[in-house]
């Protein structure tokens, strides 16, 4: 599926792996926690990039223990309405200082990005490539956040008591 | 079954519209397309849907009508504030302008 | 109050073009309604009876002249010439046509006003004590708190998609008159022994299907805490709160089934990892915020001007309505003048396009141009010298805004109802418009006393009958107006749950129920005993026995 990286459509190098199917011979996947429960002494084995996908009742505690195996963490919208990853996506980033991919799939619209991308999603599958190229431009349609989250922005109230004042300078990122 | 007509939200400014003969659409329910039976309905509700992908209404829904008093009324309560406007306002809305 | 700067006024009007853009692609076929639907929530737009409806958030009910008079020309403009001021202290207009939305949203970010977070599963418009900043019992500012509140959770990166809707409320004093008990969260500021202010944290009240009294997770939250404190508790909601069923998706039902003292070790364990991180307001901001809610300019005045009392003395009228309308300011020589929004026989909270430009002029010359809207749908002027109240009333009486029954009888809350609202079940408007013309005599008014009526068209509750001293459920009985009545609910300090006294009575025979639980009332009543005071005491069962004998 199509896949943003740095508000660009990349080609996607991990294969998703269903439950039920057999594990290529070589190459990155990403596989469900169950199967990575299951299998994770093969999995280990296998000597080749794993990726883990969580749904989104399977909280970040499921994996900590593991999680420098993970070259990409998926979590899963099941449907744009639930918010869960958010918060899982900020505790991976910010609690357990996860560094690799964290990758948003499911029903992910364009709408959408902006947050995700401050909880610290850094990968978004699309379901067609339209839709990813429209998305890009979601990134940046508000510039000014009040927050501090996983992203590098600085929220309103850092900005305003910093004297040198960089976003009213015109270059905050 | 009891008689029926179609009734939506026009997309861009929201008023209560009622499905034509013509599958266009009315603010009055007067002049509405009215249906009397159940595969007249499914076709109606198929129009409608078109209607509401061609960007023209929002939520297409059959409702019960009661035209035994000459005058067309919607059967239920709710339905008939909709065709009229709200009971406390009756400066505004439809019952304003007929 | 707050001003934007140049971060706030740009996130606002980018939010505005991002909506024009989402209103774009709605009418070219881009989106479907399902995907417009929370797209435009998220602006305050509904989708209602008889067209759609826009949420102007007000936050916290403060709002300048200025903004009231862009109100009253968006009402003119672009709706029927009037708006409804909500139990949310907000602003609905009922006809905006969705293609003028982005000009309306656009009109309003020029007066530093916008509808975010009015609507959808996120935090919404903080609400505020509407006497902050004047009350004479007030420890601390509420607004200075609300206001970091709203930064904080506009655009929340990670609370925008919760299990459902979140709903903030903050007082500074100890007589509650933001009903902080029955809000997602309650924040009252209370200050310690050393002068130190801080907040007691109340979570899971709430209204609708299952109604709640908050419990206290916090007795003293030092201030410097709160953001990171509230960050930990909408954390553990998010992750935990019930997303398969929405009746049952509210933090109330969370902490409810996990127990209070679990919910609170959850949310302790979730701030103790982030209580020092960035998540609470760098030092300065904090000030910065505050520095806006400084009092205005007042005049160093004698505690009691001579000409209010003469007027008193002189104009009987007059009398009554500082007797029920004027509350005691702060400020020696001020007060605080209520506005009714509760005409015999009107609409609760309507007001004119003309009856906003009257009030914001009003404003402009004796309340340092601050309006207040307040969650029983009156509007305030906090700032007023005594010696002005006689022009005041004299001014608001032209408009037909000078109704002396604030908090009487014909005082009444009411939602919009089935003449309105797509959710209802009844109509809620006719049911105030009938009592109140039914009480109509003030002097009974007067008589019976304080007594809260409210009424909600549906068990959503937005117009808040489970706090009613007397509170009216609408609810479809085959097709007919019936009406569930409840008694001793309350949402001050002592909050307390109506409780219902019987079957539904039918939207005809309301108004003499109510007369019999009022008449029952005044028989019951010792000296000075308020009715729910009396209720309290002998408890429902006189009340059935009228009212079940009388019908």
């Amino acid at each position: 599926m199509p896949l943003i990286k740095s508000k660009q459509v990349v080609i996607d190098t991990w294969q998703h792996v269903d439950d039920e199917m057999a594990l290529p011979a070589d190459g990155g996947v990403i596989i469900s926690l169950a199967r990575w429960q299951a299998e994770q002494t093969v999995l280990v084995g296998r000597n080749a990039p794993l990726g883990i996908r969580l749904k989104s009742d399977e909280g970040v505690d499921t994996i900590i223990n593991d999680l420098p195996r993970f070259g990409v963490v998926a979590l899963e919208f099941p449907t744009f309405k639930d918010g869960r990853p958010y918060s899982t996506a900020r505790l991976l980033r910010q609690r357990h200082h996860y560094t690799e991919e964290l990758r948003a799939v499911g029903d992910i619209l364009r709408d959408q990005v902006q947050f995700m991308r401050r909880c610290g999603f850094d990968a978004f599958e699309f379901a067609d490539k339209t839709a990813a190229e429209k998305a890009i431009a979601a990134f940046d349609e508000i510039e000014a956040v009040y927050q501090t989250a996983a992203d590098r922005r600085r929220s309103a109230a850092m900005i305003r008591n910093d004297t040198t004042n960089a976003f009213l300078n015109g270059t905050c990122g | 079954m009891a008689t029926q007509v179609i009734s939506a939200n026009r997309l861009g400014d929201g008023l209560v519209v009622y499905m034509t003969d013509g599958s266009g659409w009315s603010e009055r329910i007067a002049d509405a397309h009215a249906v009397t039976d159940k595969e007249a309905g499914e076709a109606a509700m198929a129009a409608a849907r078109a209607a509401e992908v061609a960007r023209l209404v929002v939520e297409p829904y059959l409702i019960d009508i009661d035209e035994s008093g000459g005058e067309r009324r919607p059967t239920r309560y709710r339905e008939l504030i909709r065709a009229k406007g709200p009971t406390v306002r009756p400066d505004i809305g439809k019952q304003a302008e007929l | 109050m707050y001003l934007y700067d140049a971060i706030d006024q740009s996130l606002v009007d980018q939010r505005v073009e991002q909506f024009h853009d989402q209103v774009r692609r709605r009418m070219a076929g881009e989106l479907t309604e399902e995907q417009f639907k929370p797209l435009r929530l998220m602006n305050g737009l509904y989708l209602q009876l008889h067209a759609y409806m826009l949420r102007v958030a007000i936050p916290y009910g403060t709002m300048s002249s200025h903004q009231m008079r862009k109100l009253a020309h968006i009402a003119r403009r672009y709706d029927k010439g009037y708006g409804h001021f909500t139990t949310r202290q907000n602003l609905q207009f009922n006809w905006p046509k969705l293609e003028e939305m982005p000009d309306i949203l656009a009109e309003l970010a020029e007066v530093q006003m916008h509808a975010l977070q009015t609507s959808g599963n996120c935090i919404r418009n903080v609400t505020a004590d509407q006497y902050a900043g004047a009350a004479a019992d007030e420890v601390a500012d509420p607004r200075i708190t609300a206001e970091v509140v709203r930064q904080w959770s506009t655009l929340h990166p990670e609370f925008s998609f919760l299990p459902r809707k979140f709903k903030i409320a903050v007082t500074g004093s100890p007589r509650d008159r933001a009903a902080a008990r029955v809000h997602d969260i309650g924040l009252i500021i209370k200050s310690d022994e050393a002068g130190a202010m801080g907040y007691q944290v109340i979570v899971g009240g709430g209204l609708g299907r299952t109604p709640m009294i908050g419990v206290t997770v916090h007795d003293f939250l030092p201030k410097r805490h709160l953001l990171s404190y509230i960050e930990a508790i909408l954390r553990v909601y998010n992750q935990a709160g019930r997303r398969d069923n929405m009746y049952k998706a509210r933090i109330k039902i969370l902490v409810h089934a996990l127990g209070a003292e679990e919910f609170i070790r959850r949310v302790n364990a979730e701030w103790e990892a982030i209580r020092d991180s960035a998540v609470d307001l760098p030092a300065g901001e904090h000030d910065r915020i505050a520095a806006f809610f400084a009092p205005p300019r007042f005049e160093p005045l004698a505690k009691h001007d001579a000409l209010f009392a003469r007027y008193r003395l002189e104009d009987r009228e007059f009398a009554q309505w500082a007797r029920t309308n004027v509350a005691p300011h702060k400020q020696p020589g001020y007060d605080i003048a209520n506005i009714s929004l509760k005409p015999e026989g009107g609409i609760p909270g309507d007001a004119t396009a003309e009856q906003m430009n009257a009030v914001a002029a009003i404003a402009e010359r004796f309340s340092f141009s601050e309006i207040r809207v307040t969650h029983e749908q009156n509007l305030v002027l906090p700032h007023v010298r005594q010696a002005d109240l006689y022009d005041v009333w004299q001014t608001l009486r032209s408009h037909d805004l000078a109704t002396p029954n604030l908090g009487l009888i014909s005082d009444i809350i009411a939602c919009p109802g089935m003449d309105y609202c797509s959710l209802a079940n009844a109509r809620s408007i006719p049911l105030a418009q009938d009592i109140s013309k039914r009480f109509a005599d003030l002097k009974q008014q007067h008589d019976i006393g304080e007594l809260k009526v409210k009424i909600s068209g549906c068990i959503n509750a937005c117009g808040h009958h489970h706090v009613g001293h007397i509170g009216l459920l609408g609810v479809d009985r085959k097709g007919e107006e019936y009406y569930q009545i409840t008694l001793g609910g309350s949402a001050d300090e002592n909050t307390s749950l109506g409780e219902i006294i019987g079957p539904a009575v039918s939207y005809d025979n309301v108004v003499d129920a109510i007369e019999t639980i009022t008449t029952t009332y005044v028989g019951l009543r010792t000296d000075g005993e308020s009715f729910l005071d009396t209720y309290r005491r002998v408890g429902k069962e006189p009340f059935k026995e009228t009212l079940y004998a009388a019908h």
